[in-house]
């Protein structure tokens, strides 16, 4: 349960309507949709990117399939050494198609610095050479430490505390909030 | 120069005397009273003095290998351990089998040794060799004993033959008892902990069959056999039975095979290899009881000094061996007197009254009047630290760094004169 | 995640935990291999030595493949033509490749111990890839992966180890890992080949291989070295294969979904039969396959380990 003290920023009805919201952009950006597939970053990402799909599937009443990848940036760190003995786990990275000629659409739950963006980048290279690469996210709290820009946002909230996002799928509620 | 050492706690096992007491020392003797006023008074309050301890078993390295030790840095070494009589093992380059090498010693420490040493002659010609070498000529020369230390000897009608010659010069062959083919390749005591740490073992019996070989050959020869450095359970009894049967069998142990056990291999440190091995728990509590009920007669050091290039190696590759001059007392007192294993007055006598006993000093290993005075001050209260820095030998390859010890030698004297004391260091 | 050593020397000392931590970072590697760039930036920049006295093909091969697919720069040195013949000292040859910045040392030797003496005299890690008859750890994690692969599980399963136990080190890492995860270790071999005190370890002993493969999950089977024939440790070949060979038909009373391994490489006809080596039940290949995944995995733990004090990771999306 969220400490009364903690302050909310989207509660479930609104990360449902920002999912939605990011959905249709996504789709009024991508005409041709035969093109698009959806990649989730470990590992709210992932949940996040499945309801996406979910959801883009049920706006345009689409019958073919759109190709869906998951991945996993901690091989592709540059802080390895700093890390100790909190190793993050490293989690799957299953991309099952040819990601050459797509229009790749990233989805994470923050975006910060980033750092995770320009990593998964990294993968991706690794796996072929896109059309384009374009990047969802559920908020965007700026702070940016690298040329990092998202194409999709749900909501900007500028902030330097800490941003921690719950997913029911993972943690059992829906909810954003700043953490300390 | 005379000395008085007052008021101290005087233990000497020949008398079996325990009491306070003084002792007056004079022109390198004990006397009963001194001729004129002491040139020294010793203050022995909580003190004991028991007489100079014989160390029947070191390596001095001199001549050959004095990038170990020298005789002059060995005596020291074992000054400061409270010893005041170390035999030499003659496996120097060149070994001692011949008269000039036993000269030799002997004219090195009298010129720069600190505590007395008396030289152990080879029991074949270029040991280990094929044939008896000169020890009529080698006594006459000045040693105590012979033995092949360092290994056994193979050929059992040598050893035979060694053990009845000698019979005429009344002196001791000490056996290094070693089944070679046994141990081949072995570098630890065989069993759990070489299965895991994956060394090759030396198992118990290759000691014990050469033990029970050179008993029997004791037998037939009636020739006095000094088994050096004791390690096995199966080895103390037969030496127990040897006595029951009345041969002339006396054995020695030193103190890595009451204090340790072969656990203590685990880190492949090779300050924990030596020949014979450390060996099971079960063998440690063999040899106490064997200390306790007089199937072992001395305790030796075995000191055996090695480079920190030689010792700083794999573990196979490294030799045998460890240090122990200066770690002698303070074991025997931690791990024998304090651990009521024996009384105070008989571990004393494993390193004084016995081996002079066994090996014919005359006039050593007690306090009697008219003996020569060397003498060995404890305290048993004395709480130190071994550290690395404090080593008077010239090799550091010890077990028992860092150890922390209760009780050991104060001062050193030896024949009549102060050769080291805790304040004052070496005294020249 | 519990895995914090700076060095990997052997499997007697490292915990369920750690096992496990190891094992479940297998996968994200082994995942890398079916894409066309089998490589990760992991370890870029790290430079890894191979440092092996006794010859060998498979491990070092296997080790440089583990490490190049982590983009670390890999050496290897050979000992025949390096200055190690030359009498230079095993401390003195770490010093040197210590001075030349390696972070990842990866040793096989003939002398137990020997990876100890380097990891207690370097800051590098050290990763020990054979030592004497002492262990031989990423072997035995290799084959542990292999089994859980496999079977799911390790714990509750018999498994049988047939050959030179004595004189085997991936024997001993075997039977650390396997027993600390729960497994029921069985070895057989000739009374002169099995050490006495194994039993120490938790270990059934059989002479007799048809009792030992009884009901057995997965049998690891031990290559025999000629040269122990000479010390009269077994009478001849022809006796070893009659007692010991792992044959189909002797397999018929293992479980029908019964393993079989081998570290290799295999003499074929000795101690494994061609066709029990080519069989379905074989994952000789798979371990191999595996064996670079494990060691990449290894790589990429000690590498992440070797921290600056006291860095925390900082959560920075």
């Amino acid at each position: 349960m969220a400490d009364i003290n903690k302050k909310i920023i989207l509660d479930s009805k609104h990360i449902q309507l920002s999912i939605t919201k990011l959905a249709k952009d996504i789709l009024s950006k991508n005409i041709d949709i035969s093109e698009i597939a959806i990649v989730g970053i470990q590992t709210r990402g992932v949940y996040l990117a499945k309801r996406l799909l979910k959801e883009l599937l049920s706006i345009k009443k689409i019958d073919i399939e759109i190709p869906f990848g998951i991945l996993d940036i901690t091989l592709y760190r540059d802080d390895l050494g700093e890390m100790g003995a909190d190793i993050p786990t490293i989690k799957d990275t299953n991309i099952p198609f040819d990601i050459n000629a797509k229009n790749i659409i990233l989805v994470d739950d923050v975006l910060y610095t980033g750092r995770t963006i320009r990593c998964a980048l990294d993968v991706l290279k690794d796996y072929g050479r896109p059309k384009s690469i374009q990047l969802a996210v559920l908020i965007d709290r700026g702070y940016r430490e690298l040329p990092i820009q998202a194409n999709f946002v749900g909501l900007s909230y500028y902030t330097k505390e800490q941003v921690c996002v719950e997913l029911t799928e993972v943690d059992g509620q829906d909810v954003a909030y700043c953490c300390d | 120069m005379s000395i008085q050492i007052k008021n101290i706690r005087i233990i000497d096992p020949l008398t079996k005397t325990d009491k306070i007491g003084d002792i007056f020392i004079e022109k390198g003797k004990i006397v009963s009273k001194l001729s004129q006023v002491p040139s020294k008074v010793i203050d022995g309050k909580n003190k004991i003095a028991v007489p100079g301890l014989i160390d029947i078993h070191s390596h001095l390295r001199e001549p050959g290998q004095e990038e170990k030790e020298t005789i002059a840095t060995g005596t020291r070494s074992a000054c400061k351990g409270g010893i005041t009589t170390v035999f030499c093992m003659p496996n120097t380059k060149p070994v001692t089998d011949n008269a000039p090498s036993v000269e030799y010693i002997l004219m090195k420490s009298q010129k720069e040794g600190k505590v007395n040493v008396f030289p152990i002659g080879c029991i074949t010609k270029n040991s280990p060799g094929e044939e008896l070498a000169e020890i009529g000529i080698l006594k006459k020369a000045g040693i105590v004993a012979v033995s092949d230390d360092g290994l056994p000897v193979n050929n059992s009608q040598i050893m035979r033959r060694a053990l009845e010659y000698t019979k005429m010069f009344s002196i001791p062959v000490i056996a290094h008892c070693e089944d070679k083919e046994l141990s081949k390749n072995g570098v630890m005591n065989a069993g759990k902990n070489s299965m895991i740490l994956g060394l090759r073992g030396i198992p118990n019996q290759s000691e014990e069959i050469m033990v029970a070989r050179d008993i029997m050959l004791s037998e037939l020869t009636a020739g006095h056999l000094h088994i050096a450095h004791v390690s096995t359970a199966g080895s103390v009894e037969l030496v127990r039975q040897a006595k029951k049967k009345g041969l002339s069998v006396t054995c020695e142990t030193c103190p890595h095979y009451f204090s340790l056990t072969d656990d203590a291999v685990k880190t492949y440190d090779t300050n924990y290899k030596m020949n014979p091995p450390l060996r099971r728990q079960e063998d440690v509590d063999a040899i106490k009881e064997g200390l306790a009920d007089g199937t072992i007669d001395c305790i030796a050091t075995d000191h055996a000094p090695h480079t920190f290039e030689d010792k700083n190696k794999e573990f196979d590759l490294a030799p045998f061996g460890i240090i122990g001059f200066e770690t002698l007392l303070s074991l025997v007192l931690n791990e024998l007197v304090d651990k009521k294993v024996l009384s105070l007055q008989d571990a004393i006598a494993k390193m004084t009254i016995n081996p002079a006993k066994i090996f014919s000093l005359k006039q050593r290993g007690t306090l009697s009047v008219g003996s020569i005075a060397d003498i060995t001050i404890i305290d048993t209260e004395y709480n130190y630290e071994y550290k690395k820095e404090d080593i008077l030998s010239k090799s550091k390859n010890s077990p028992f760094i860092g150890r922390k010890f209760k009780g050991g030698a104060v001062i050193t004297i030896v024949g009549g004169k102060i050769a080291w004391s805790k304040k004052d260091g070496i005294i020249n | 995640m519990p895995f914090n050593r700076k060095d990997l020397l052997g499997l007697q000392d490292l915990d369920k935990k750690e096992i496990q931590t190891i094992i479940d970072s297998v996968k994200p590697f082994k995942s890398l291999f079916t894409r066309s760039i089998k490589k990760a930036p992991a370890l870029v920049g790290k430079t890894v030595v191979n440092l092996f006295y006794e010859p060998s093909t498979r491990t070092r091969t296997s080790f440089e493949i583990a490490a190049k697919r982590l983009s670390a720069d890999v050496v290897n040195i050979a000992t025949a033509t390096s200055s190690i013949v030359k009498g230079e000292s095993l401390i003195d040859t770490g010093k040197t490749l210590e001075a030349m910045k390696a972070d990842i040392i990866i040793i096989r030797h003939s002398l137990a111990g020997s990876p100890e003496i380097l990891a207690k005299n370097l800051n590098a890690s050290i990763i020990n890839a054979g030592d004497g008859f002492h262990e031989h750890p990423t072997q035995g994690l290799l084959d542990l992966y292999t089994i859980y692969e496999k079977k799911k599980k390790i714990e509750g399963l018999k498994i049988l180890l047939v050959g030179d136990i004595l004189h085997s080190r991936v024997a001993k890492s075997n039977i650390w890992a396997l027993t600390k995860m729960g497994a029921k270790l069985r070895v057989a071999g000739p009374p002169t080949l099995i050490p006495k005190n194994i039993t120490d370890l938790g270990v059934e002993v059989f002479y007799d291989l048809d009792e030992a493969i009884k009901g057995v999950d997965v049998v690891n089977i031990l290559r025999i070295q000629m040269e122990r024939q000479q010390e009269n440790l077994f009478p001849s070949v022809h006796e070893y294969v009659e007692l010991y060979q792992v044959t189909s038909e002797r397999l018929a009373n293992a479980k029908p979904d019964v393993l079989i391994m081998h570290p290799g490489p295999m003499n074929r006809g000795i101690e494994i039969s061609s066709s029990v080596a080519d069989s379905t039940s074989a994952v000789i290949n798979e371990q191999v396959t595996n064996g670079i995944a494990v060691r990449m995995a290894v790589l990429y733990l000690l590498a992440a380990a070797r921290t600056k004090q006291g860095k925390k990771h900082v959560n920075t999306n």
